[in-house]
């Protein structure tokens, strides 16, 4: 059952205990479905995935302080649970990663995670890293201009941090207030170059305070600290008051993508000390700690999981590919490129 | 009826546009209080407020990405920047993103982005204020780029690049700002993207043209006409996509062609032209496809005498006419 | 540094040369101008200078092989140009350098191994809309340039080829084909039937070659007719006799009967423009201005330098300037300017004893000229209608010309013309008149 369908915690700062258990319900189903893709990949189905595992409290955490009725998602590359969480289906995932006909974001003609969705305003419309940051920055002015009640969100990596769009649509936000929040998923990794050499300060919500606006680091693993902020930077916005940058920490349990080996350049000590901060473990202790799960419960979440994700691949699998018919269609309007 | 500068022109299709359609709005670097630098949007932050004529920072990428974001978000935006010569930065926003939007999303999204660059050369600009940009943006799939000469174009190609549901680039060669001037009916009209336009008949050989130059080759084609040498212009209008059809009818009727341009030849619209030529005319050829263009040198220098040197003339289209009269 | 040897653009009409004989081998040091290599155009045989000081290290281009403009013919060693850091690449065989593909080896989207098992064996075609349309336009021949040229090269009618192209076009290798089959042909009489123990085959030299070309090409192409008329230059030869040897004091130059006829000549193209002209794609194109080649035998053959502007000019004029010609064809010291422009041609057959001659038009002229040898003979003459015989000194003029453009009529007239002025000549005649 897709969360995004039940009721959020709405104007509340604290996640309730119903939603606890539900956003976990939406982890667990995510790191299923990742587990499943990555496998697909070593199978020669799936060319390439990015995986959420380590992200999936920040991503949860941030869409539900939000509206997906209403608001903007500017997402990137490595949010498999915030894609299910805004509504996308196992079996829609499935059709990007295995480029199936009838892919709903792209017609499987971009990578996966890529297009626009047709149900919920979520869209990504390349690889190039931190493009989306000024889009979105147009995306909020285009709302505050006509005066609609939306906040933007826009998603991206601590690498993208680096890029001179990140700086210029920071810069424009703040100079506008626009309702717009800049939420940083930082694992202190891209690919392969560590944070350490990607910027010379600790931490990159400090950026915010040179464009205007707050900014704020929180414990990407913990649920409700990532709540809590995103309800504070949504409010904000919803308000009039302007953007926010958030920073939230996490860890990259996994290479950067199915092409990577972080063998590479992490140590040991390194991979084996970051599974330490799996969210799924951490959100599980918290669950069954407070006794909002049994054992026998949190295991049923996971085997249901597992069920939803073989059911949708079996599915999916025995579907064609994306054809060749409509290859030409979509290039613009009217798509006669010579007479 | 008015007779108007092509800057006029383009000033007013976008004054009547925007009072048309309440989702245009403008944006880039010095388009409100200043009215932009060569005054195309002069008296529009008085007219539509700041919420509709918005000052930008330096950025070119922020400005075509914004536009961009605002595009997909319902509303038709005018992103302005300042000199082609500085568009680079803005690549990526463009090329890379807007030109994929539609395509990429499978017809989810699309953008309905105009984006006006001045380019062009002789008003001793050195080397960036004078590039010709062209060729990027008419390479790519997923873009429309139209180049008007006249001030009736100017009018016609911009409401329809606005009117347009994707992404537009309208080049502006700035020297005809105030040197061309013309009539330009006060209704409203568009013309289609994509159709060239003969702007002189002749049966000796066709002039392939646009931008300033397409005014170069008209007046050398009147000399020409002293000279007994007939020759037909061909104003290109639309960058992207190229009017084969046009070309080939006038290039078979004349059996040459002569292409002029203001760009750097090498990869350029001139190259294209020629092939869609040598491919579709072969044999109603009665001499080989000319291309008039400047020297390989990176843009045009700043010097009176070397800026002249690059650009290609009325003179020098002359000399060209004569010798593929007789090859 | 290794400098690459090229063989210059020596004219504008000049696309390709043969390679004579090489004046320096590999291993040869040379001398910046220094000559090297004889280069032999169809127009002119050259000598071309070594454009540094080194030594020769490679010849690329053999003795009589045909190269285009621009082709490098050799290379040498020089230290006169700085060397840009270059190294020559070890010697590894073409197939090698290459390479091979490795089956299994993989690189996934983004550089990782990934090994796709998912592409269909088949490859779909994408329908696009074509653009068609522009080429076919009926039934009308239609003839590449390059089919055009081929088939004037070798005398072909396109209309008698068999096209099949592309709507049963004629194509470059249907002309090929019509070129090998009226070839064989001719081979398959001459080469068994005509060859014969003892028979020596000689090898032409290049300049022959091209002299054979160039006859072919005159023949097939121009439809030759001839007419001949008789000269009485008793007046003439009177003359000149008396004034050889002032003649030579005065001026420097022999006063052969060349620049008397070339004087004659020039004069008869001036009043007869048809006979000075070309015929150029269908059209008669009237030259204008009157440059006489003059033939000149050489060692090497027959050579043609070039009187521009014959028309106008003086006898000791067209004296000097026919005499510095000869000599610099004699020794081989023509320029391709010297050889080039020409628009009529007069050759001097009579030195060698000719009394009549067909000569063949040096193409795309119209019209070539021949002196024949002066003879003494028995002629009836009329004078007040009184008939008496006389050993008068008499010479033939024989014009061989393009009948596409001048018709008998105007040919008697040129004829005419020259006669008039030749006869014109006799012990009162003024140089300078």
């Amino acid at each position: 059952m897709c969360s995004s369908k039940q009721k959020s915690s709405g104007d509340s700062a604290h996640l309730s205990d119903e939603r606890l258990v539900a956003l976990y319900r939406t982890m667990v189903l995510s790191r299923c479905l990742d587990d499943r893709v990555w496998l697909l990949n070593r199978l020669g189905k799936a060319a390439i995935a990015a995986s959420a595992q380590g992200h999936e409290a920040a991503q949860v955490g941030c869409v539900e302080a939000t509206d997906p009725s209403k608001d903007h998602y500017l997402i990137y590359y490595r949010q498999l649970t915030a894609m299910i969480a805004l509504g996308s289906t196992p079996e829609e995932m499935l059709r990007g990663f295995l480029a199936k006909e009838g892919e709903p974001m792209s017609g499987a003609r971009q990578f996966p995670y890529h297009g626009a969705h047709p149900r919920v305003d979520m869209f990504n419309f390349s690889n190039v890293i931190a493009t989306q940051m000024p889009q979105a920055a147009g995306v909020a002015l285009s709302d505050k201009l006509r005066g609609w009640d939306a906040v933007t969100i826009v998603s991206f990596g601590d690498g993208a941090a680096s890029q001179g769009d990140a700086h210029e649509s920071m810069n424009f936000a703040g100079i506008h207030k626009l309702p717009l929040i800049f939420f940083c998923e930082n694992n202190r990794y891209a690919i392969s170059v560590p944070l350490d050499k990607q910027m010379a300060i600790d931490s990159v919500a400090s950026r915010a305070a040179g464009y205007g606006f707050p900014g704020v680091s929180v414990d990407g693993t913990n649920l409700q600290e990532v709540y809590a902020a995103t309800k504070v930077a949504v409010d904000r916005a919803r308000n009039g008051d302007g953007p926010t940058l958030i920073e939230a920490n996490v860890e990259r349990l996994l290479p950067h993508t199915t092409d990577d080996d972080h063998t590479r350049y992490r140590s040991a000590e390194d991979i084996e000390h970051m599974s330490k901060r799996d969210p799924v473990k951490i959100t599980s202790s918290l669950l069954l700690g407070k006794g909002l799960l049994t054992e026998a419960e949190d295991e049923a979440i996971h085997s249901e999981a597992k069920k939803q994700v073989n059911v949708a691949t079996d599915a999916v699998e025995s579907e064609p590919f994306a054809g060749v018919e409509k290859i030409l269609e979509n290039v613009t309007e009217s798509t006669e490129p010579t007479r | 009826m008015p007779e108007l500068t092509l800057i006029e022109a383009i000033r007013e299709t976008m004054r009547d546009e925007m009072r048309r359609d309440e989702s245009i709005i403008l944006i880039g670097e010095d388009v409100a209080n200043r009215g932009g630098v060569f005054l195309a949007t002069d008296g529009f932050v008085e007219e539509f407020g700041e919420d509709r004529v918005i000052d930008t920072p330096l950025a070119e990428s922020l400005i075509c990405g914004v536009a961009l974001g605002a595009a997909v978000n319902g509303m038709r935006p005018i992103a302005e920047i300042q000199f082609a010569d500085f568009v680079w930065p803005a690549i990526n926003q463009l090329v890379g993103e807007a030109s994929k939007v539609r395509y990429g999303t499978n017809g989810v999204k699309n953008a309905p982005l105009t984006i006006r660059i001045p380019y062009g050369g002789e008003v001793r600009g050195g080397l960036y204020h004078s590039q010709s940009i062209e060729v990027l943006f008419s390479h790519t799939p997923g873009l429309t780029v139209v180049a008007p000469s006249t001030p009736f174009d100017a009018r016609g190609l911009l409401a329809s690049a606005i009117r347009a549901n994707d992404p537009v680039i309208v080049l502006e060669h700035k020297r005809t700002y105030r040197l061309v001037k013309g009539d330009v009916p006060t209704d409203d009209y568009t013309l289609p993207l994509g159709r060239a336009e003969i702007k002189r008949l002749g049966t000796d050989m066709t002039i392939v043209s646009y931008g300033l130059m397409l005014h170069y080759a008209l007046q050398a084609a009147e000399s020409a006409a002293a000279e007994g040498i007939d020759v037909e212009v061909l104003d290109l209008r639309t960058l992207r996509p190229i009017d084969t059809a046009t070309i080939v009818e006038s290039v078979s009727k004349t059996g040459k062609a002569l292409i002029v341009q203001e760009d750097t030849p090498a990869v350029s619209i001139s190259s294209e032209v020629a092939a869609i030529i040598a491919e579709h005319c072969f044999f109603d050829l009665d001499g080989p496809v000319m291309r008039l263009a400047p020297p390989e040198i990176p843009a045009m220098p700043f010097s009176p005498l070397q800026e002249a040197a690059f650009m290609p003339s009325p003179e020098k289209i002359l000399s060209a006419i004569r010798k593929l009269a007789v090859l | 540094m290794i400098l690459r040897i090229e063989l210059p653009h020596v004219g504008e009409s000049v696309t390709e040369a043969e390679i004579g004989e090489w004046l320096k081998s590999t291993g040869d040091k040379i001398e910046k101008y220094e000559p090297i290599v004889e280069i032999v155009t169809d127009k002119v045989s050259m000598e071309l200078p070594a454009p540094a000081t080194g030594v020769i290290t490679k010849i690329i281009s053999e003795e009589g092989e045909t190269v285009p403009m621009g082709a490098i013919i050799a290379e040498m060693e020089t230290s006169e140009i700085s060397e840009i850091d270059t190294t020559e690449p070890p010697d590894v065989p073409a197939s090698n350098r290459i390479g091979t593909l490795i089956q299994g080896a993989n690189v996934g989207p983004t550089g990782g191994e990934f090994l796709d098992t998912s592409m269909a064996s088949n490859t779909p075609e994408i329908q696009s809309k074509e653009t068609k349309g522009f080429v076919s336009k009926g039934n009308e021949a239609r003839y590449s340039p390059l089919v055009v040229r081929l088939a004037s090269k070798h005398g072909l009618d396109l209309n008698a080829i068999n096209g099949t192209g592309d709507g049963g076009r004629v194509t470059k290798n249907d002309v090929l084909a019509a070129i090998d089959s009226g070839e064989n042909s001719k081979v398959s009489v001459t080469s068994v039937d005509s060859m014969t123990l003892g028979d020596e085959v000689i090898k032409p030299t290049a300049v022959r070659r091209m002299i054979a070309d160039r006859m072919v090409r005159s023949t097939s192409e121009i439809p030759h007719a001839w007419s001949a008329i008789e000269v009485d230059v008793s007046g003439l030869v009177t003359w000149r006799t008396a004034n050889k040897e002032p003649f030579e004091k005065e001026h420097g130059v022999p006063l052969t009967y060349l620049p008397i006829a070339l004087f004659a000549v020039s004069g008869a193209l001036k009043l007869n423009p048809y006979i000075n002209s070309s015929w150029v794609d269908g059209k008669i194109v009237l030259k204008s201005s009157i440059n006489v080649g003059v033939a000149v035998a050489t060692d090497d053959g027959l050579v043609v330098p070039v009187i521009k502007n014959a028309e106008g000019a003086s006898i000791p004029d067209l004296a000097c300037q026919l005499d510095q010609m000869i000599d610099r064809a004699r020794n081989s010291k023509m320029t391709l300017e010297d050889a080039s422009g020409g628009t009529f041609t007069l050759n001097n057959t009579g030195v060698l004893g000719s009394i009549l001659g067909g000569a063949i038009i040096n193409h795309p002229q119209a019209a070539i000229l021949t002196t024949e040898a002066i003879v003494k003979r028995p002629v009836v003459l009329t004078k007040k209608g009184e008939d008496s015989v006389e050993i008068r000194s008499m010479m033939n003029l024989c014009l061989s010309f393009d009948h596409r453009i001048i018709d008998g009529a105007e040919a008697s007239r040129f004829l005419q013309g020259v006669k008039n002025q030749l006869e014109s000549i006799d012990e009162s005649f003024n140089l300078w008149g």
